[in-house]
């Protein structure tokens, strides 16, 4: 019983989360709420005997990625409300729900009828006290091919981020696709954006 | 009453449809990153639901992979998100056209 509280408790938690990233209007608000997701799924986490992966989803997601976008949201000065009341592209708004809807029915009717197997209690993973120790001697035996690969991934994207932000010297040449926009649009954009 | 998998499954799915339903609505390209996070976090459950209801850690290491492709792309995202940033001042997700080749 205690067990199936704390699950209600953390999908409340989790979804309550994730609702309010869909429709906060400040992206920093919908940062915290994203922070307020990702510890409901540390905690679903325990419950499921994965306690290391638990600590790594609040250090790595919580505390370095939703960091990297604080960080970014500071930088760029995007802070202010976004206004939700338009709908960019006409119809866009009913559409996303019926396909919203149209995804989480064969999601579910998927789960609830093909899936027979794993329905019953949950099987104990081997030793949950030494779950670190396991993963590790995985990590760097069965898998360490992969862990290569990884390093190799993230050395890409370190380099690729630094290439990318790295600020040109001397004036910003102008991008093809703003030259061919004329003079008098831009001037109508810009009133639309002080209005 | 137990808590089963279909449980853990039933609100990866629930969680994983508000991540698209926002990836498809919402027009600031930090809030789309936020939600492609929510995606990667619901099917991350998935994993590990799957991995202790068969036993073994099999679908914890799958974790670790997803963690880290997911923290490679948010990295390559926002200096995108960044170096298109200072050209438009105003971003939102339709500056991104300008990417095609």
């Amino acid at each position: 019983m205690m067990e199936v509280t704390v699950f209600i408790i953390c999908s409340v938690i989790v979804l309550s989360g994730a609702l309010g990233v869909l429709i906060a209007r400040n992206p920093v608000h919908a940062a915290l709420f994203l922070v307020e997701t990702l510890f409901g799924i540390a905690v679903l986490f325990i419950m499921l005997d994965a306690t290391f992966l638990a600590a790594v989803q609040v250090v790595v997601y919580a505390g370095a990625i939703v960091i990297l976008f604080l960080f970014v949201i500071m930088l760029l000065g995007v802070d202010k409300a976004e206004d939700l009341g338009i709908e960019p592209i006409s119809g866009q708004r009913p559409l996303t729900i019926i396909i919203g809807t149209s995804i989480l029915g064969l999601v579910l009717t998927t789960l609830l009828i093909s899936v027979n197997g794993p329905t019953g209690t949950l099987a104990p993973t081997p030793e949950p006290t030494t779950n670190t120790k396991n993963l590790g001697e995985m990590l760097f035996t069965d898998h360490l091919f992969a862990v290569e690969l990884t390093a190799l991934l993230l050395t890409v994207a370190v380099v690729g981020a630094v290439s990318l932000a790295r600020r040109i010297k001397g004036p910003l040449q102008p991008l093809p696709i703003v030259e061919a926009v004329s003079d008098e649009e831009i001037e109508v954009q810009e009133t639309k954006d002080v209005e | 009453m137990e808590v089963t998998t279909t449980w853990y499954l039933v609100l990866a799915a629930a969680l994983f449809t508000t991540g698209t339903v926002g990836v498809l609505i919402r027009r600031n390209p930090l809030v789309l990153f936020m939600c492609v996070e929510l995606m990667l976090n619901a099917v991350t459950l998935t994993f590990v639901a799957f991995g202790s209801a068969l036993g073994g850690l099999s679908g914890q290491m799958a974790v670790f992979f997803a963690l880290v492709v997911a923290a490679a792309e948010v990295v390559i995202g926002l200096a995108i998100i960044v170096a298109i940033a200072r050209r438009h001042p105003t971003t939102a997700i339709d500056d991104f056209s300008t990417l095609r080749g």
